[in-house]
């Protein structure tokens, strides 16, 4: 186990050395201590590492992030693994706005709650959330699964693609072409998986699956009137 | 972008750090507002007299016999307190408006940050930590303060378009965001007697919220409300003689985190500003939700209407 004292030596000098781990590293196992709520912590890594912060972090914290596993062991700030490729994000605590926007892969764990915007622009990333999420979640998601243990805020997968949104408890509202869909053989398989991978011991069956009715992919003339 | 730090203390026994804790919250706040910064702390109320607390940018030339001057003026003895650009005037407690009469004709150059029965103000261009030691912001003291780092967008980078605003006895704003509607809301206010200094968007926030409680809304009325008519972004955080709210637009995208223990409630811009408070490892971490009145008081309740 390395330990990186993130107060004594900056943060630039965190990312470079995390930044630097080969595929065939040695070092496998970190631990970063007194966070005290830095941006962009443990952002851009690239090896199959392990890296644990003990504490909550600010803005971006794993962020663009590509097979390692980054545990917080605290909350995060706005933007958590965003743009991430592949690997895990874990969070102990609540994440802030756009948790996991735009990721393409890997999976995303937030323990509590997170706020709004969460899975915006999502590309192919699974967000596991064992709390509530917020306003805006999912907004033109394009691909992945967004599963909600707890209640979803307003506007829920407004102008969404491809993504498919289970949620276990309440619906505020859905957003612009966001329905309610049939929960087939095939999407409790996908849900169980997730579930099982991000520590919930909810039940596949307790939630309902949202994706989009597909009416905005195409401009409909009788709509016109509307712009 | 803008930085916010309020603390409100609940356990009386930090009231002699709470310049010392702001202060630290403050500076942790300089990369989300490097052009200015300021602070408004609640320390003892006067005894049945109003502070006004001044700013000028020639001190040594306009402070000198202000308060003698203004003594004469409103047939009364006034005391003056000088702390840097800044003096706090100690006045009768019925004589605020023509005490302002008073000071456009004696001292026209001289600005009035705040007025009330425990408020002072104080705010100046430049860096957090430069701001903070010109008034020894650290050896404040008080019941509750609110701090602002600034990084303007809507009005030019001068003292008077720093936070906090204050708009009415007691009153402050301080505000991350900026607002579409504040020209034509401004012209309303005016219209209506609210007297508006500046042509910033946040203190057109603060006298809505001033214009409003006139009108017999209590404060949470008020805050309820100007999430009806105020359009842009906004996450607020005002202060009263004994209260401390906060409240956020619906949508919500200036970040905002607080906490609170058996001895204080915390608000920060970002959790990094919360780090070093005492006991913030145990205290319960929340960002407060989207159109959300949140409000705590040592005495009163945010429905409480005004007097």
């Amino acid at each position: 186990m390395q330990t990186y004292d993130l107060e004594a030596d900056g943060l630039r000098g965190l990312n470079a050395t995390l930044q630097d781990q080969s595929k065939e590293t040695n070092q496998t196992s970190w631990q970063v201590v007194n966070p005290k709520g830095s941006h962009a912590i443990a952002v851009g890594l690239d090896a199959p590492i392990e890296v644990t912060v003990k504490g909550s972090t600010g803005y971006y914290c794993a962020g663009m992030n590509q097979q390692a596993t980054v545990r917080v062991e605290g909350s995060v700030g706005p933007g958590v693994a965003e743009n991430m490729m592949s690997g895990q994000v874990i969070v102990d605590g609540d994440a802030s706005q756009y948790a996991g926007a735009t990721g393409h892969g890997g999976l995303l764990v937030i323990k509590g709650n997170a706020s709004s915007r969460c899975g915006i622009s999502m590309k192919g990333i699974d967000i596991v959330v064992h709390g509530n999420i917020g306003h805006m979640s999912a907004f033109m998601a394009q691909a992945g699964n967004l599963v909600v243990c707890g209640d979803a805020g307003d506007a829920l997968g407004d102008s969404l693609y491809e993504a498919r949104l289970f949620v276990r408890g309440s619906v505020k509202s859905l957003g612009a072409d966001c329905i309610e869909k049939e929960m087939r053989p095939e999407h409790l398989e996908i849900l169980k998986d997730l579930l099982d991978r991000a520590g919930s011991d909810a039940k596949p069956e307790e939630f309902k699956r949202y994706g989009s009715a597909r009416q905005l992919y195409n401009f409909d003339v009788d709509n016109s009137a509307a712009y | 972008m803008c930085g916010i730090v309020g603390l409100f203390l609940k356990d009386q026994s930090l009231s002699p750090k709470l310049g010392e804790m702001l202060t630290d919250m403050l500076i942790t706040m300089t990369d989300r507002g490097p052009d200015s910064a300021g602070i408004a702390i609640y320390g003892d109320p006067s005894q049945g007299t109003t502070k006004i607390t001044v700013q000028s940018a020639n001190p040594e030339q306009d402070f000198a016999s202000l308060a003698d001057e203004l003594g004469q003026r409103l047939n009364t003895s006034v005391t003056q307190t000088i702390n840097d650009t800044h003096a706090v005037l100690d006045i009768p407690g019925d004589q605020f408006e023509a005490a302002r009469a008073a000071l456009a004709e004696i001292r026209p150059t001289v600005r009035i940050m705040s007025r009330g029965e425990s408020l002072e103000i104080y705010k100046e261009v430049g860096l957090p930590k430069d701001v903070a030691a010109r008034f020894n912001l650290s050896g404040m003291t008080g019941t509750h303060g609110i701090g602002h780092t600034r990084m303007a967008t809507e009005s030019a980078v001068t003292t008077m378009g720093a936070h906090p605003f204050n708009t009415g006895d007691d009153q402050c704003l301080v505000h991350n965001g900026s607002l579409s509607n504040h020209n034509s809301l401004r012209r309303k206010l005016r219209r209506e007697g609210v007297h508006i200094q500046t042509e910033n968007d946040t203190e057109v926030g603060a006298a809505y919220l001033t214009w409003k409680m006139m009108n017999g809304a209590s404060l949470g009325e008020a805050l309820e409300s100007s999430l009806e008519d105020l359009d842009g972004f906004f996450t607020f955080v005002v202060g009263t003689k004994d209260g401390f709210g906060v409240v956020r637009d619906p949508i919500a995208c200036k970040p905002a985190v607080m906490a609170e223990t058996d001895q204080y409630v915390a608000f920060g811009s970002e959790y990094r500003a919360l780090v070093n408070l005492p006991g913030i490892e145990d205290a319960r971490v929340w960002e407060p939700e989207p159109a959300t009145v949140y409000f705590w008081s040592h005495t009163d309740s945010p429905n409480k209407k005004a007097a």
